[in-house]
C-alpha cells in the first residue's frame, strides 16, 4: 500500500546540513499497521511527513495505493491526500470550530454538499464515540477525546491510508490505550491501512503487525512484530525485554530463551531441570502480551560451560524456543543488543 | 459660555469624530487585513514566499509607522487633494488617518497571523486545503480573536489622531477641544470633550472586548 525507496531528506541550515532521513527503504502492506519506533531525532517524523509530501524528499521515490506521489502536479497531490488521512502528537484542531465543525472540515475542503456532509459528521463522531460532544469546542473536551476528533477528521474522506505522528504521545497511558485501541478497532474494520511513528514501544507491543526501528535516519531492522522479537539480538526484543548486560560466571552458562504462544504456557523450565537433573537459575525475564499473543524472554542460568549443556541448549531448541547463549568464553557485551 | 451654546458644537464635533473614525476604521481593517496577510504569506515559511515582496512590503509599513502623525498628515497633503479634492474637513481628514492606521493594524495583523498554531496549518495542509482554502478558513478563523483586539487598539489610536486632525480643519471634538478648551481658556468645553472622547474609547474598547470573546474558544 505504502512503498518509500531510497528515501532522502537533508535539511540545509547556513552552515550546516543535516541528513534526517538517510536512505530508507520501507513497504507497507495492505490493512497492516506498521510502526517505525525511534528516539526523537532519529528521522521518523520526517519520514511520515515525506509520506504525504507535507516535506518534499530530496531523492527518493514514495508510493502510496499505486500512485507516486513525487510525480503529481499541486492540484493531483492535494486530491491525492484527501486519500491520506494523517492524525497528529498535538491534534491540530481548529480552536474555533465545534467537534462537529472539525470533523466537517475536511468535507467542506473537499466540496461535499452541506446536506451529505451533515449526515457523514454524524456519522464519524459515532465511529469514534464522541456523539454527544459534537457541539463543544476543543478546549472544552479532553486529550483523548481531541484525539478522536483528530482521527474522526482524519477518516473523513473514506481514506484508504491513516498516518499517525505520534499520536499519543500527548497522552496519559490509559488514554494512550483506548486511543489505541480504537486505531485497532478501525484499521481492522475499515480495512485501514496504518503507517505510524512513536517512541514508545507500548504502541508498537499493543496494535502493529510489522515495525521498523530507526536510528540516525536510517532503519537498522524492519519486518512482522513477531518474527523481529523472535530473532536473537534483535534490538525491538532487547527494548520490549530490558534485561540487563548478562554477567557470566565461570563455569556457568547464561541463556536469554525467547518463547511465544503456546510455549509460553508450558513450563519448560521445570521440564529441563527434571530432564537432566540440573539446577537451573531464573536471573530475568518478563511476558508480554503482543498483539494476540503472548510472548516472553526469560534468562536463565545452567551450571558448566555452554559445551557441556549442548544436549540442554539443543532440547530447548527443539522444544520450539529461540535461544541466546552468552555463554563462557564470550567477551564482555558479546550477545548483548546495543 | 453657557451650556447650551456649547452643546450643538459638542454634538456637531462628536459626530464628526465618530464620522471619521468610523470611516478610517473600515478602511483600516480591510487595507491592513490585506497587507498583514500578504506580510505573512510572503514572507519565510509563508504559503506563497516572495522574499523580494516581502522586504518590500515591510519598507513601506516600517516608513509609515515610523512617521509622526502630525508630519505625516502634512506630507501626504498633494494625495489627499488629489483624492479627495480638498485638504480640509473630515472627507480629507479620513485619508492621512487611514494612511497613519493601515501599517500599524497591518502589523497587528501579522502578529495576530503568525500566533496561528503551526500544526493546524499543518493538519490542514495534509487534508489537500488549497492555500485559499487555508488562508481563509484556517488562517483568518483561528486569528479572529487577536485580529478583532488588534482592530480594537487600532480605531482607539484612529480616536486619538483624529484629535490631531482637527489641526486641518478635520474637525471633531478634538478640534473643539483646542479651539474652545485651550485657545478661549473655556474650562467647559474642555472637560466636555475629554469627557466625550473617554466614552466614545470606552465604547470601542467594550465592543471589540465583547466581541474577542465571542469568537475566542480557547
Amino acid at each position: 500500500m505504502i512503498q518509500i525507496e531510497k528515501l532522502r531528506k537533508v535539511y540545509r541550515a547556513r552552515h550546516r546540513a543535516v541528513t534526517a532521513v538517510d536512505g530508507v527503504d520501507l513497504a507497507v502492506r495492505e490493512g497492516e499497521i506498521f510502526g517505525v519506533l525511534g528516539r526523537s531525532g532519529a528521522g521518523k517524523s520526517t519520514l511520515l511527513r515525506c509520506v504525504n509530501l507535507l516535506e518534499r524528499p530530496d531523492s527518493g521515490r514514495v508510493v502510496v495505493g499505486g500512485r507516486d506521489l513525487l510525480a503529481l502536479s499541486g492540484a493531483e497531490l492535494r486530491a491525492a491526500r484527501r486519500g491520506i488521512g494523517m492524525i497528529h502528537q498535538h491534534f491540530g484542531l481548529l480552536s474555533g470550530r465545534t467537534v462537529a465543525g472539525n470533523v466537517a472540515f475536511p468535507l467542506e475542503v473537499m466540496r461535499m454538499p452541506r446536506a451529505e456532509r451533515a449526515a457523514r459528521v454524524a456519522e464519524l463522531l459515532e465511529l469514534v464515540g464522541l456523539t454527544e460532544h459534537a457541539g463543544a469546542y476543543p478546549a472544552q473536551i479532553s486529550g483523548g477525546q481531541k484525539q478522536r476528533v483528530g482521527i474522526a477528521r482524519a477518516l473523513a474522506g473514506r481514506p484508504e491510508v491513516l498516518l499517525s505522528d505520534e499520536a499519543t504521545s500527548a497522552l496519559d497511558p490509559e488514554t494512550t490505550a483506548s486511543i489505541l485501541e480504537l486505531l485497532r478497532d478501525l484499521s481492522r474494520r475499515l480495512g485501514l491501512t496504518v503507517l505510524l511513528i512513536t517512541h514508545e514501544m507500548e504502541v508498537v507491543k499493543r496494535i502493529c503487525d510489522s515495525a521498523a526501528i530507526m536510528r540516525a535516519g536510517r532503519v537498522v531492522e524492519s519486518g512482522p512484530v513477531r518474527d523481529l522479537l523472535l530473532r536473537p539480538g534483535s534490538e525491538l526484543a532487547g527494548g520490549l525485554f530490558p534485561l540487563p548486560a548478562p554477567d557470566v560466571r565461570e563455569g556457568a552458562t547464561v541463556v536469554d530463551v525467547t518463547f511465544e504462544g503456546d510455549s509460553a504456557d508450558r513450563p519448560f523450565v521445570s521440564a529441563l531441570a527434571r530432564t537432566y537433573s540440573i539446577d537451573v537459575n531464573i536471573l530475568g525475564g518478563a511476558v508480554e502480551q503482543v498483539g494476540d499473543g503472548r510472548i516472553g524472554r526469560l534468562r536463565i542460568e545452567l551450571p558448566g560451560d555452554p559445551e557441556v549443556n549442548a544436549a540442554q541448549l539443543a532440547h530447548l531448541r527443539d522444544s520450539g524456543l529461540t535461544v541466546e547463549v552468552h555463554g563462557a568464553g564470550a567477551r564482555p557485551g558479546e550477545g548483548v543488543r546495543p | 459660555m453657557t451650556w447650551d451654546e456649547i452643546r450643538p458644537m459638542l454634538g456637531q464635533a462628536t459626530l464628526e469624530t465618530l464620522q471619521m473614525t468610523v470611516w478610517a476604521a473600515a478602511l483600516t481593517a480591510l487595507g491592513g487585513l490585506v497587507l498583514g496577510v500578504l506580510l505573512v504569506a510572503t514572507g519565510r515559511g509563508g504559503l506563497l514566499p516572495v522574499a523580494p515582496l516581502n522586504r518590500v512590503l515591510a519598507a513601506i509599513v516600517n516608513v509609515g509607522r515610523s512617521l509622526p502623525f502630525i508630519i505625516l498628515m502634512v506630507a501626504i497633503l498633494p494625495f489627499t487633494r488629489a483624492l479627495t479634492g480638498t485638504t480640509i474637513g473630515t472627507a480629507a481628514a479620513i485619508v492621512p488617518l487611514t494612511v497613519a492606521a493601515v501599517p500599524f493594524y497591518a502589523r497587528l495583523v501579522e502578529t495576530a497571523l503568525r500566533e496561528v498554531d503551526p500544526g493546524v496549518i499543518d493538519a490542514a495542509r495534509a487534508m489537500g486545503a488549497s492555500r485559499w482554502q487555508i488562508s481563509r478558513k484556517v488562517l483568518l478563523r483561528e486569528a479572529a480573536p487577536g485580529l478583532v483586539a488588534g482592530l480594537t487598539i487600532t480605531v482607539v489610536a484612529i480616536v486619538g489622531y483624529s484629535a490631531m486632525a482637527g489641526a486641518i480643519g478635520g474637525g471633531g471634538l478634538g478640534d473643539l477641544a483646542v479651539r474652545y478648551g485651550y485657545q478661549r481658556f473655556e474650562t467647559g468645553v474642555m472637560v466636555a470633550t475629554v469627557v466625550l472622547l473617554v466614552v466614545v474609547v470606552q465604547l470601542v474598547q467594550t465592543l471589540g472586548d465583547l466581541l474577542v470573546r465571542r469568537l475566542s474558544h480557547k
